[in-house]
């Protein structure tokens, strides 16, 4: 089933507190993982796999390259559950 | 006229490794040496990798020498000599010759005459591999004991300019015998591949090109976050299964002794198995680099040197790597 945007963020943002101890209001839309996070490629594929989960959809490594900002993985989301 | 009937081969009930031996080369390579060739910093490659130092081989030392150093110390703590050996697999990919294996050349070093010998190719997975084989090796009646070792010389295939994998690999051995038991001492395989993802982690070019085209150097690349995402997501369910068929719980555990292949990874790895805490993992890591093939044997021998695990205790033991290949089993610590 489809979720909300306010929905995948807030599932986005547990998943990068867990994975790095960021806290969950750190996690805004537009923020980009690397240069304001400062999440690295491990994490991120950690994060990645967990969101997987979480939200049913498939993310390949191919994909993962292109989401650069919390915003594009909540798209990413968005359209996979679409 | 009646068919004569053939005699079966009759091998020990049981199995067990009854020794174990390492050879780490001398010269000791820190993050600094290996930035000088590539935009890095030590934080970076210990945040990464959680690599501190890995040891390099020297020039003229060979991948056969520093097996041969290994299956010494592995014979003097087992109690045998070479002539106690009936087989010899070295598992390897970095023994430079197409042809005739480092197995061969060891038997001869070690004397064990007319011992069996032969490398097998299945990279990080290539210990597990080897340990699979001669358990089966001593209860099927093949042979009575069989010395398993890992051993590389990466740095020979090492592109020292690659910043993904330059400040990854090191060089060493580690051998244990396997031999008969009165009690079991080795668990059953759990082991696959997946060839699907064969270029994954691969040699650059094949040994044709590089005869044919002059090409560069044909060094080892790998795709880190592909094999990040498979080692730890698809793995730790490998090793789960691996405890299941031996019958036992993680809480049983003396040692868990994974293939040294990136800190983070061995991290996401317990995460994901719910390792209990108190469960001492190996992280020779650290020190050591990744060693691929010799890397289980090399952290289980420090383990015991080290106390942080004893002789009978239950080890999970889990290799994986370029294929992709993978096996783990339960083992008994000598």
């Amino acid at each position: 089933m489809a979720q909300s945007e306010q929905e995948i963020l807030e599932g986005i943002a547990e998943l990068v507190n867990e994975e790095t101890g960021l806290p969950k209001e750190s996690v805004e839309m537009d923020k980009s993982f690397t240069d304001d996070l400062d999440i690295d490629s491990l994490s991120m594929t950690s994060i990645v796999v967990q969101a997987e989960e979480k939200f049913d959809v498939k993310i390949p490594d191919e994909d993962t390259k292109n989401l650069r900002t919390v915003r594009d993985v909540v798209n990413y989301i968005q359209q996979a559950q679409g | 006229m009646s068919t004569p009937s053939l005699q079966a081969p009759r091998g020990a009930e049981h199995a067990r490794i009854l020794g174990v031996g390492g050879y780490r080369p001398e010269r000791v390579v820190t993050n600094e040496e290996i930035c000088q060739l590539i935009d890095s910093s030590d934080e970076w490659i210990r945040e990464r990798s959680g690599i501190v130092t890995r040891r390099w081989a020297a020039k003229d030392e060979s991948v056969t020498d520093m097996a041969e150093a290994a299956s010494r110390d592995a014979l003097a703590s087992a109690g045998l000599t070479g002539g106690d050996i009936d087989a010899v697999i070295v598992a390897t990919v970095t023994h430079p010759y197409q042809t005739p294996s480092a197995a061969s050349l060891l038997t001869h070093r070690l004397g064990t005459p007319g011992a069996a010998g032969f490398d097998i190719s299945a990279a990080c997975a290539g210990f597990c591999h080897g340990v699979a084989l001669a358990n089966d090796m001593v209860r099927g009646g093949t042979a009575r004991h069989v010395l398993v070792v890992g051993v590389e010389k990466l740095s020979d295939f090492t592109d020292p300019h690659d910043r993904s994998t330059a400040f990854i690999f090191g060089d060493g051995a580690g051998a244990v015998v396997v031999g008969p038991s009165d009690t079991p001492g080795i668990g059953p395989t759990v082991w696959g591949s997946d060839g699907e993802q064969w270029d994954v982690i691969s040699q650059k070019h094949s040994w044709i090109d590089v005869r044919d085209h002059t090409t560069e150097w044909p060094a080892l690349r790998m795709a880190g976050q592909q094999v990040f995402r498979w080692a730890v997501w698809q793995m730790a369910p490998v090793a789960r299964k691996a405890l299941d068929a031996a019958g036992v719980a993680a809480e049983d555990l003396g040692a868990f002794i994974p293939h040294q292949a990136n800190m983070r990874i061995i991290d996401a790895m317990i995460k994901q198995l719910r390792l209990p805490e108190r469960v001492p993992v190996a992280r020779d890591i650290a020190e050591t680099g990744n060693t691929s093939a010799a890397s289980i044997p090399l952290a289980m021998e420090r383990m015991l040197r080290e106390g942080q695990a004893a002789s009978g205790d239950l080890a999970l033991l889990i290799g994986f790597g370029a294929g992709l290949a993978y096996a783990a089993q339960v083992v008994v610590l000598p």
